[in-house]
């Protein structure tokens, strides 16, 4: 698979440096608000800083300690916006080529429809519906439609890819791309994408992370988040009056510094983080999301739609055997297709010469010196040939070459014919059938080949609980054969758009999430209605505006790597919510005997972890509670592994790692940290 | 701890499990409006309801419409019950001439038992007049157990229907719990109870002179029919100031043992109705199987507390080895007042057959904890059902992500909204129990009503607001609470932990019902099995442990400790 470029290390200098400028910056409150997690920890860490300050205004005692936990808190929202940062920062690098590419273009807008006189613009100022010439070396201004011409493109700016593509007017391959260049030939353009809403801006917002909304998932994380801190709100602010009650009093700093340690810290600080790298590893794999919102949808989806061409088999068709019929000698066919095929550069034509050259030894000849003369495959006649002194031979559809040998008088043996060409049919192959001057010789099994490895693609999906269904326009015979051997689930033969249209409302109305991919403008009421449309990088403007991804790489076998990003994307947040929330456990059990030892003494049976002095153990949670957001920095924007299995094997192991690790880790990291501080003279 | 004791405790198990099933199967019949075996004799009944009230018990009520008829019902009932008791000493059936209600103390009663709290700050047989007893608190207390029901239906309709708008009628789902099930039901329950030894009759007290010579007045009344609902009804106000300790309440083992199974009995079996609700038993199963671990764990613990006793007593060579029988029954001992601890605070019930107040300082900790957790241990009638629903979404929230794809439980997704509001639900208890305690502990009103110092005092302090907020109704009995402060302060925690948390569930019901059903398939996240059971108890332990530990730890923890290290309170 051609990715972009290779994931960047994760503290790359180029973008740690802008990193933690970054991080400054975004300790405004403004955008901090967003993440009710850190906002509050910004706003509790203000409070510790006037109190601090206070105490050292009228020299306190403990104020080394006050300075010690205030700088950890600020430590803490730092490492928060730092996450943030560097996630964004590994996008901005490429967000920085594409705008180059877009601000110096100039457009040329035509004046006349049918002329080329044009006017040149700046390409900011176009407006939909304008059409602009556009001729070799310029850069396409804006996306649109070709209305006129074809031309060789170079797509290498938004796909990487450095062939050439070749675009036209009408059908499928229409669509343009602004910022694409043009190699040969002119076109004449019409605009389709509102300046600032193009492919290219959409692809800066989304690579920057600047126009990112919160997912659905991730909102309601963040409401669950915003919940659990409240409720710790209420767990903290009412310990003084338990305090006065049992005769005590407990300091405000340490009373911030248990509530900071206990509400959500590990992933508020790492949410947006882990969206945005999600978002990333997506365009690695040269997909464009156009929201988060389909990514999330990506892991949810329970039945994929695949393509059969080009998904699930090559593509071309095989030769794979020469059947003789009416007691020809099987070589005899071989020859006469070979014939009939050496001026047929399709893959199919290609492979029948190849066949008979390595299975019946048979040279190929050079048409020139026969004298012959080629006939073209039309849609009419549905057969190719040659005429070749004075013999017609000729290679097609079964049916269209019974109908011309029956048209030149020959008998027929249709029952041997017939029979051959549905079991050929039933194992999922294309027969044609071949004759010279109207006999029937033969009939040539062109093979559908499935892709190695497909099979188990699909077994892997299926372990992961997502049906496949295949989609193809063979009839219901071939497709079961090609179905039976590729080992999905489930196909649609003789596929009209309709059909996938009907099977998507059906699949969802069963409450199934459904995804597919696609390239056609008749595939676009499709993409639409289906959860997840991934649209091919080649296809038309319609399907691609119908998706809600884009395929740069208009590979449709990729729909199984976006199921697993989308997968991976929510099981991270999964993940270090867990941890997260786990670690409180020892957090309670060094802050709470800390925290009333002065007046419950007793209650240092529950210091468990042997902590130094009270200090000592208030400031190593807080440690420990800062520190664990930047360990756990690769891991959000790595994201958890992912290996695709049923949803409760996932569950038990990743219960198993984050759910018992996060009860775990923190006992021996607070412990550590402890000891550290106790032997630096910290506390 | 005796192997006696351990069996007691594996028998009422076994005997509730064995009752689940086929009584979930009838509260299903009986919420969907199908015909079973009384209909004959309730259904004209049920009709007359109907006609005389013009309702149309197939009218579909939304979740909106069904939150308005449930908080009119509450308040109409609060009218009715709040003016019986200040009219009580004009009211007939009033033998021994009690007089009025003050007014605090009927606004506290009557909250308490619309609430289906029953937390009593009087005394019965001192306060409350047989009419009062009988029209005024018994019928509160089968219309705020029919009223749990109901709502607990609405939540599981909310997860069985989909694309739908409505969530039932709520004026039908109460009609037919209390004609269907609650009234046949305690009628044998009254039966039996009479049987057994409980009075039922509106005669004056009597007086008995005691060997000693002294004279002793006897209180009388009709006690088994308000006993019976007291229990099924997961109420727990007794007739008696000493409830089912007092031997008309609770005469036998046998009494004992009914007591128990019915309190736990309907709480059961609705989690077996929501399995087949949602086409699947097993989930309802893997429920009360998180109910049932908690449940255990619960009643070893404080078994073992108990039946250790207090080492302090036993350093001055006191015999221990009946355990700590502090305010507790002798015919009960330790195995059985431990076993109805946990029982009465893991539903909502609060009937008490010993003072949880003179429980060992760990002991005492498990029923708060119970009811801290929310009271989903089986839980009150309907509310714990849809208690532990809302903790099933947190934990479903929690890890589900893990698997890689948006949580669902049962085929619905659990989305912003439904996340929003089951946090708010949740977020009220602790808000009410907290807030609350930390005014009470710190201002004189409050500490006036606390007969310990140190820890226990605190305690007492907090299991009284985690009792009213969770509508419970149990007590750290040494806390004198008929005051305006403590009348006023624990009647607000009440409306708090009720209505505070219907509303909220009743918009997650409505949201869910309304969404449609998702096919299940092995990405999805198994909600049947022991992991899942695992996942859950583990999530409700930690967010209502990191919730509450800070108060714990200078309750029953800091006394646990102190008694350990000699000191006492």
């Amino acid at each position: 698979m051609a990715t972009r470029d290779k994931a960047p290390s994760l503290f790359d200098a180029a973008i740690l440096k802008p990193a933690i400028v970054a991080s400054f910056v975004k300790l405004d409150p403004r955008t901090l608000m967003k993440n009710p997690v850190m906002f509050t920890v910004e706003l509790v860490a203000v409070a510790a800083t006037i109190l601090m300050a206070r105490d050292i205004s009228v020299h306190g005692p403990g104020v080394g300690f006050e300075i010690q936990i205030v700088a950890w808190l600020w430590v803490t929202v730092l490492f928060a916006t730092f996450a943030e940062a560097v996630a964004e920062g590994r996008g901005k690098a490429q967000a920085d080529t594409l705008r180059r590419m877009r601000s110096e273009t100039i457009a040329k807008v035509l004046l006349g429809v049918g002329g080329d006189l044009f006017e040149p613009v700046r390409a900011h100022s176009l407006k939909v519906g304008q059409v602009v010439l556009v001729e070799p070396g310029d850069i396409v201004p804006g996306d649109g439609e070709i209305v006129e011409g074809v031309a060789t493109i170079d797509e290498s700016a938004i796909t990487g890819e450095s062939a050439p593509v070749i675009r036209e007017a009408g059908g499928d391959r229409s669509g343009v791309t602004g910022g694409t260049k043009v190699l040969s030939d002119k076109i004449k353009v019409r605009i389709t994408a509102e300046q600032g809403s193009s492919f290219l801006d959409r692809m800066i917002a989304l690579v920057e992370g600047a126009s990112r909304q919160k997912t659905p998932n991730e909102l309601a994380l963040s409401v669950l988040l915003a919940g659990l801190t409240l409720i710790f709100v209420l767990a903290v602010v009412t310990i003084p009056s338990f305090a006065t009650y049992a005769g005590g009093s407990v300091s405000v700093i340490v009373l911030i510094a248990l509530f900071v340690t206990l509400i959500p810290t590990t992933i508020g600080a790492l949410l947006s983080a882990i969206g945005i790298a999600g978002m990333n590893r997506l365009v690695r794999f040269n997909v464009l999301a156009l929201s988060g919102r389909a990514v999330e949808a990506a892991g949810d989806v329970d039945t994929l739609l695949l393509d059969k061409t080009g998904t699930i088999t090559l593509g071309n068709r095989h030769a794979t055997e020469f059947l003789p019929v009416g007691g020809v000698g099987e070589d005899e066919v071989a020859r006469v297709a070979q014939l009939a095929s050496l001026a047929d550069e399709t893959p199919e034509g290609r492979s029948i010469v190849v066949l008979a050259k390595e299975k019946h030894g048979l040279r190929g000849v050079d048409m020139a010196d026969l004298k012959a003369r080629f006939v073209p495959f039309t849609a009419q006649t549905r057969m190719s040939g040659v005429d070749l002194d004075g013999k017609v031979i000729r290679k097609g559809a079964v049916d269209a070459v019974v109908a011309h040998a029956q048209s030149m008088g020959a008998a027929v043996p249709l029952e041997e014919i017939t029979r051959i060409a549905s079991s050929i049919g039933k194992q999922g192959g294309t027969p044609l059938a071949v004759s010279r001057d109207g006999v029937v010789l033969g009939i040539v099994y062109l093979k559908d080949v499935v892709k190695g490895g497909i099979r188990e693609r699909f077994a892997e999906l299926r372990r992961m609980g997502i049906r496949t269904v295949m989609v193809t326009g063979d009839n219901p015979q071939t497709a079961a054969a090609i179905a039976a051997e590729a080992g999905v689930d489930d196909f649609l033969a003789q596929a009209t758009p309709e059909a996938k249209l009907r099977l998507i409302r059906a699949e969802q109305a069963g409450g199934k999430l459904v995804a597919m991919c696609g390239d056609g403008t008749n595939d676009a009421p499709a993409l639409a209605q289906a959860d997840v449309g991934v649209a091919m990088q080649t296809g038309t403007n319609a399907a691609r505006e119908a998706g809600n991804m884009v395929d740069l790489d208009s590979d449709p076998t990729k729909l199984i790597e976006i199921v697993a990003i989308g997968k991976q994307l929510l099981m991270t947040r999964g993940a270090l919510t867990t941890f997260s929330i786990a670690n409180d456990v020892a957090k309670y059990f060094a802050i709470i005997p800390a925290m009333f030892i002065a007046f419950y003494p007793q209650l240092a049976a529950l210091n468990v972890m042997k902590l130094a002095t009270p200090q000592s153990a208030i400031l190593s949670a807080i440690i420990f509670n800062a520190l664990i957001i930047v360990a756990l920095i690769p891991l959000a924007l790595r994201g958890v592994q992912y290996r695709p299995s049923g949803a409760a094997a996932l569950l038990r192991r990743n219960l198993l790692v984050y759910g018992l690790g996060g009860l775990a880790v923190p006992f021996v990291g607070i412990k550590l940290i402890d000891m550290l501080v106790t032997v630096t003279g910290l506390a | 701890m005796t192997l006696n004791g351990w069996a007691q405790i594996a028998l009422y198990v076994v005997v509730v499990l064995a009752l689940t099933r086929p009584l979930g199967g009838y509260l299903a019949n009986v919420m969907a409006g199908g015909r079973n075996w009384l209909s004959p004799v309730l259904l004209p009944v049920e009709r007359a309801f109907y006609r005389l009230a013009g309702i149309n018990p197939a009218e579909e009520q939304s979740w909106w419409l069904y939150c308005r008829a449930v908080v009119v019902f509450h308040l109409v009932g609060f009218v009715f019950l709040y003016g019986l008791l200040r009219l009580q000493a004009v009211l007939p059936l009033n033998p021994q001439g009690m007089p009025a209600v003050p007014a605090d103390l009927a606004g506290n009663t009557s909250v308490s038992f619309l609430t289906n709290t029953n937390w009593q700050s009087y005394g019965g047989e001192s306060t409350m007049s047989y009419f009062s007893q009988m029209a005024g608190l018994a019928v509160q207390n089968f219309l705020s157990a029919a009223a749990g029901i109901a709502l607990a239906m609405a939540m599981i309709r909310g997860f069985a229907r989909a694309r739908a708008k409505g969530l039932g009628n709520f004026w039908a789902d109460l009609v037919r719990v209390t004609l269907y099930v609650l009234l046949p039901a305690c009628i044998v329950l009254t039966l039996f109870f009479v049987w057994q030894g409980v009075p039922q009759n509106l005669g004056a007290y009597v007086d008995a002179a005691t060997l000693e010579g002294g004279k002793q007045t006897i209180a009388q009344g009709p006690v088994a029919s308000q006993l019976a609902i007291k229990m099924l009804g997961t109420n727990g106000g007794g007739f008696f100031n000493a409830n089912s300790a007092h031997p008309y309440e609770n005469p036998t083992a046998l009494s004992n043992f009914v007591q128990m199974i019915a309190i736990f009995v309907l709480g059961a079996a609705l989690t077996n109705t929501f399995g087949r609700a949602v086409g699947d038993e097993r989930q309802g199963w893997a429920l009360l199987a998180a109910m049932g671990v908690l449940f255990i764990a619960g009643v070893a613990a404080c078994y073992w507390a108990e039946a250790g006793g207090n080492p302090q007593l036993a350093a001055l060579g006191v015999d221990n080895s009946l355990g700590n029988m502090e305010g507790k029954e002798v015919r009960f001992g330790t195995p059985l007042s431990a076993l109805f601890a946990v029982i009465t605070t893991a539903a909502s019930c609060g009937a008490v057959n010993a003072m949880h107040d003179s429980f060992m300082p760990l002991g005492g900790m498990v029923p708060l904890v119970n009811i801290l957790l929310g009271e989903i241990i089986v839980g009150g009638v309907g509310s714990g059902l849809y208690g532990m629903l809302l903790f099933a979404i947190v934990a479903i929230f929690l890890a589900g992500l893990m698997v890689g794809r948006t949580p669902e439980y049962v085929g619905k997704k659990i989305e912003a909204r439904e996340v929003k509001m089951t946090m708010l639900a949740i977020l009220c208890l602790p808000l009410v129990i907290l807030g609350f305690s930390a005014l009470a502990s710190v201002l004189p009103e409050g500490l006036a009503g606390t007969s310990n110092a140190g820890p226990h005092g605190f305690s007492q302090i907090f299991y009284a607001f985690t009792s009213a907020a969770g509508n419970n109704g149990s007590a750290f009995a040494g806390l004198s609470a008929n005051s305006v402060f403590w009348n006023a302060t624990l009647g607000i925690a009440m409306v708090f932990g009720r209505f505070a948390v219907i509303v909220p569930m009743l918009a997650v019901a409505g949201s869910l019902a309304a969404k449609r059903r998702a096919a299940a398939s092995v990405g999805t996240f198994p909600t049947h099995g022991g992991l899942f059971v695992g996942l859950l108890v583990g999530s409700i332990l930690i967010v209502g442990g990191l919730t509450f530990l800070p108060a714990l730890a200078l309750g029953p923890i800091a006394e646990h400790f102190s008694l350990l290290a000699g000191t006492l309170y």
